[in-house]
């Protein structure tokens, strides 16, 4: 386990977990052990009670056509306008401007494309230790990051205000835009709360 | 210990992923692609659905392979495939087509009436029935990454399912009120191994995802074994064997979701056909009970 992280990131802070369908469990322990209070979010009244969002691993057309049935994407748009949002897996998918394989409706909170199931099925799903970039280490701590891929989506294209925190075979797979984080990985399936921490270092007084 | 092996850690990855989604079962890709539409989280493919194997009879067997590739062509979620109990040739010949998780389930005809298949081996993720903590417990053993209660396949009546989870949640609670010696002793009553009675004993629940199968027919059914602690639920017949399925998948995908808010079941459960047709279990033959497959 990791502890160079600075664990006073996550102190008082409230962060909601999209609890539509997925892995929101295991965020909402990843949360805790980075010390801020995770509440379980499936509404819009829900989300207003919280100062950052997480959109966990799942299915990101399950989590659309839920979003859609209960009237909440207008409160995600809002939400996001001013608060920071981190996405995991299905959460980077619907976060990106552009989604292949196949195309699909997304919320464009980063400028990336991401192809679905990119790697492959489940055979393909993979556990690796990346050497992040010196901008992570920096404000996150130093050392390897071990990276659990599932079923996972690819980035093939950023724009040129999105900084890539680390990459797996010459992709990014964490990435951040101002605000915003993206992994298209799972931080949250590890012990390592360092990603956690530096999305909950985006958390402040002037974005709450 | 199994649960701290690289391989496993990922199969049990993409049943993190299935929380709180419900799976369906579907027998050709238009159903596969109602299904995703819906907000299935996967799709189970299969030859028949088990309402149907319980009335036709026969042997039933691994759904046909140009089935499930058109299945896979069509969406996509996650696509799961059943293989009869024992049947590890049939799970091989899954695994070469690339299935996301294979479902060892009674509701097909075992192929072996004493050994379940050696699931470690595989690099394809299993799940399999259980009617209570020592068979989830044997299952895991052999490697399966996700449990799901047997229920009673194919008959729209949840009484089995209930039965089951109330009993794996309760065997898990007297475990974490026993000491070190009697876990050993409960360990040989359950028929499990000690690591993982100790560890269910440690930490009050299943080492893997604990989902529902067997009798989900209405958004309330769902809700219900959500309740009493599934994390997902699997709908077999109960989706295509209703008046209006589409209404209906979507509604039961919105009753995993919102278990916890009546209101919000309320209107899952308003504008729906009619639901299938139910079995009364206690009239059932011996013979012809699905759960008692698997040992």
């Amino acid at each position: 386990m990791k502890t160079h992280g600075v664990k006073t990131h996550g102190v008082n802070k409230r962060v909601g977990i999209l609890a539509l369908q997925g892995d929101f469990e295991a965020h909402a322990q990843a949360l805790a052990r980075a010390g801020a209070e995770p509440v379980l979010v499936r509404t819009a009244a829900g989300m207003e009670t919280v100062d950052g969002l997480i959109i966990p691993g799942g299915e990101s057309t399950t989590m659309l056509k839920l979003l859609e049935l209960m009237d909440l994407k207008e409160a995600l748009r809002r939400f996001a306008a001013r608060r920071p949002v981190f996405g995991t897996c299905a959460g980077a998918i619907l976060l990106a401007a552009e989604v292949r394989n196949p195309a699909q409706e997304c919320f464009a909170l980063l400028d990336l494309t991401v192809e679905r199931n990119a790697y492959g099925r489940q055979i393909a799903s993979s556990i690796a230790q990346l050497e992040p970039a010196a901008a992570f280490e920096q404000r996150a701590g130093a050392g390897t990051l071990e990276a659990v891929f599932i079923r996972a989506p690819i980035i093939r294209r950023t724009g040129p205000e999105v900084h890539v925190l680390a990459e797996y075979k010459g992709n990014p797979v964490l990435v951040e835009q101002g605000r915003h984080v993206v992994a298209t990985f799972h931080p949250e399936l590890t012990q390592d709360s360092r990603v956690h921490e530096l999305f909950l270092a985006k958390i402040s007084p002037e974005t709450i | 210990m199994i649960l701290n092996d690289e391989q496993f850690r990922l199969k049990v990855g993409l049943a993190e992923m299935l929380k709180g989604g419900v799976i369906m079962d579907v027998v050709n890709a238009e159903q596969a692609v109602v299904a995703e539409k819906a907000g299935a989280c996967a799709v189970m493919a299969l030859e028949r659905v088990p309402s149907d194997i319980r009335k036709d009879g026969g042997v039933a067997r691994m759904s046909p392979v140009s089935k499930i590739r058109e299945i896979q062509a069509a969406v996509s979620i996650p696509v799961m495939a059943k293989a009869r109990i024992g049947h590890f040739m049939e799970a091989r010949i899954l695994e070469a087509l690339e299935v996301d998780y294979i479902d060892e389930s009674e509701v097909l005809t075992p192929a072996d009436e004493e050994h379940h298949i050696a699931k470690r081996d595989f690099k394809v993720p299993f799940v399999c029935g259980a009617r209570n903590l020592g068979e989830a417990l044997r299952r895991i053993a052999e490697g399966a990454a996700m449990i799901r209660t047997k229920g009673e396949a194919g008959s729209g009546n949840i009484v089995e399912a209930v039965r089951h989870i109330r009993t794996i949640v309760k065997e898990m609670k007297h475990l974490t009120i026993l000491g070190k010696e009697e876990l050993v002793h409960e360990a040989k009553i359950l028929g499990a191994p000690l690591d993982l009675v100790e560890w269910v004993a440690q930490h009050g629940r299943l080492p893997v995802p604990n989902f529902s199968a067997g009798g989900i027919a209405t958004p309330a059914d769902a809700a219900l074994v959500m309740q009493l602690g599934a994390e997902a639920c699997f709908v077999g017949s109960g989706i295509f064997k209703s008046e209006d399925p589409e209404a209906r998948a979507r509604a039961i995908v919105k009753a995993a979701t919102y278990f916890n808010d009546p209101a919000k079941l309320l209107e899952a459960s308003e504008e729906l056909g009619m639901a299938m047709p139910g079995l009364d279990i206690a009239k059932l033959p011996e013979g012809e009970l699905m759960q008692t497959r698997g040992w």
